[in-house]
């Protein structure tokens, strides 16, 4: 599968890719850190509290803090609970979220400087694997991620966890139909599944991008996108009021962390997504087009904590009823109308 | 308004005011058509619009409301009722107390205890003023039966200490703080007893 970025670029070695790879994790990891601190600040702000502000400069220091409070932490597995299971289903959250990262595309390419030792001049791809199955790949990965909550709630022997593991599974079966069939209507129209494709279709300026062609999609896989990374008008699986802490009720020290270093590289994860499917993406043309799609991709984190610090969360069965009843006949409507236009 | 019309509980003979929330949808339609009016009626966002105005307000027009508290402190009501101040005479310098004892005598708590003697000047003068901060539960009696304005409940309300022997003599908690240098050791209420050394069994590092 030849895309038109990739023809004249340098080879895609294995160790460009592992590379890749590396700092796929590294950032991320230290983006979903920074990303805790961003969203109490924004909370903070929108309530107007200062948020942290001790350890560090205007609490800059306060991820470390959390950090190494996290790891610290004495690692506690409850008495009856399946301990196997247990201890992956944190891992499973925190994998698959950076597993579906593989193939999207984040951060420029570059080539490693011939200074360094044994690396000089190894290209280093802007996608760690160019799929052609792209989008299936990262929604079917984010939708594999959903497997950490349910085996959380179910092994851990309590309550709360096992009340977050139903809703889990009832969130899971509602907004998977959504997310699929309202990003299957820009799909017709790209012909690809690949998002550089995607990209490459939005070329041509504020025009040309998807979202003034698919407003309908893009609001619903917005919706979607906030129930697969539970941010708040749907954030059943862990509601404090509600399920104390959902399915991450007897979980302590890094096993939690995972499961929110997890959640948060879904939540980028998913503003790239939105980003380069609806909002252009990136200008590979351009010398700043990196810096677009970062200011994309962080308007809708922001959008994410701004929407968390303005609205209430819904009850399971009005999900269930938004995602049944009013989401996924509006997906399957928006589809009919694409595909009478394009055929037409 | 009469008494009457409080205590009446029968519910439905009052005059109640209902708000118009209007009816709840009944078929199926109206259920829709109440989702559409919804819907399209745009509320979410003026709930985005309050809270972002409430961001940018707080970053630029400094309207925070934290306090961060141990550096700066909201100011305390006159009547607030915490750790007692003795009062001094501003022109003499003598204690406003007279040695009367009827703070001692009306406190319900019995955490007071004073004694008084004659002077060289044969005028009476307190020799020793406790109040135990352990049993006190800052009723306000003592200062309320003061004749002389002597003791008052001051606004310090940070009353944590290492030990509860503190907060008990006179020196400590009810002169000013700049005489805090000569705070003395006291075994206040619930202090341990004397031969406590005494009482302590060495036991062996080996078994």
């Amino acid at each position: 599968m030849e895309t038109t970025l990739v023809e004249n670029l340098p080879q895609v070695t294995a160790a460009g890719v592992i590379i890749k790879a590396v700092l796929i994790l590294a950032i991320i990891s230290a983006l979903a850190g920074f990303g805790t601190f961003i969203e109490r600040k924004v909370l903070a702000f929108m309530q107007r509290r200062l948020g942290p502000m001790h350890v560090g400069p205007y609490g800059l220091l306060q991820i470390a803090a959390d950090g190494i409070k996290l790891f610290t932490k004495e690692d506690i597995v409850p008495q009856h609970a399946n301990a196997l299971i247990f201890k992956i289903a944190p891992i499973i959250t925190a994998a698959t979220a950076f597993i579906a990262l593989a193939a999207v595309p984040v951060f420029p390419d570059f080539t490693v400087p011939e200074f360094i030792p044994l690396l000089g001049g190894t290209f280093v791809p802007s996608i760690a694997s160019d799929l052609n199955i792209g989008v299936l790949f990262v929604l079917g990965m984010m939708a594999a991620g959903l497997y950490g909550p349910l085996l959380a709630g179910m092994a851990q022997a309590n309550k709360w966890g096992i009340l977050g593991a139903a809703r889990t599974a009832v969130q899971f079966l509602s907004y998977e139909v959504v997310t699929g069939l309202s990003i299957l209507a820009p799909i017709m129209i790209v012909g690809s599944l690949s998002f550089v494709d995607f990209n490459d279709y939005q070329t041509a300026g504020i025009g040309s991008w998807m979202i003034w062609q698919q407003p309908v999609a893009f609001v619903l896989f917005l919706i979607a996108g906030f129930a697969e990374t539970n941010r708040t008008p749907f954030d059943l699986l862990e509601h404090e009021a509600e399920v104390v802490s959902g399915y991450a009720t007897e979980y302590s020290g890094m096993r939690w962390g995972m499961f929110f270093i997890g959640e948060y590289a879904n939540m980028i994860t998913i503003s790239v997504i939105a980003a380069i499917v609806f909002l252009g993406g990136y200008d590979a043309a351009s010398t700043f087009g990196w810096l677009t799609i970062m200011l994309k991709i962080a308007f809708f984190f922001f959008l994410m904590l701004w929407v968390r610090a303005a609205w209430p969360h819904v009850r399971p069965d009005q999900l269930m009823w938004l995602c049944w009843k009013v989401l996924m006949p509006l997906a399957l409507l928006n589809i009919l109308i694409t595909a009478l236009v394009l055929l037409g | 308004m009469s008494l009457e019309q409080f205590k009446n509980r029968n519910v439905g003979t009052q005059n109640y005011t209902t708000l118009d929330v209007g009816t709840p949808p009944e078929t199926g339609t109206d259920k829709f058509l109440q989702i559409i009016r919804r819907a399209v009626k745009g509320e979410l966002f003026v709930g985005l619009w309050v809270v972002m105005r409430t961001m940018l307000q707080a970053l630029f027009k400094n309207d925070m409301h934290t306090v961060k508290y141990p550096l700066e402190k909201l100011p305390i009501s006159p009547r607030y009722r915490a750790i007692h101040d003795m009062l001094i005479l501003l022109e003499s310098g003598n204690y406003r107390c007279i040695g009367c004892g009827l703070c001692e005598k009306i406190c319900i708590s019995n955490c007071i205890s004073m004694d008084t003697r004659y002077d060289e000047n044969q005028r009476k003068e307190v020799s020793e003023y406790t109040i135990n901060f352990g049993r006190c539960i800052f009723c306000g009696y003592c200062a309320e039966v003061c004749p002389e304005l002597a003791i008052v409940h001051g606004p310090r309300y940070e009353n944590a200490s290492e030990q509860r022997a503190g907060f008990s003599l006179f020196e400590d908690m009810l002169t000013p703080i700049d005489k805090l240098n000569l705070q003395q050791e006291y075994d206040g209420f619930g202090a341990i007893s004397p031969n406590a050394d005494e009482n302590i069994k060495q036991t062996p590092l080996a078994y």
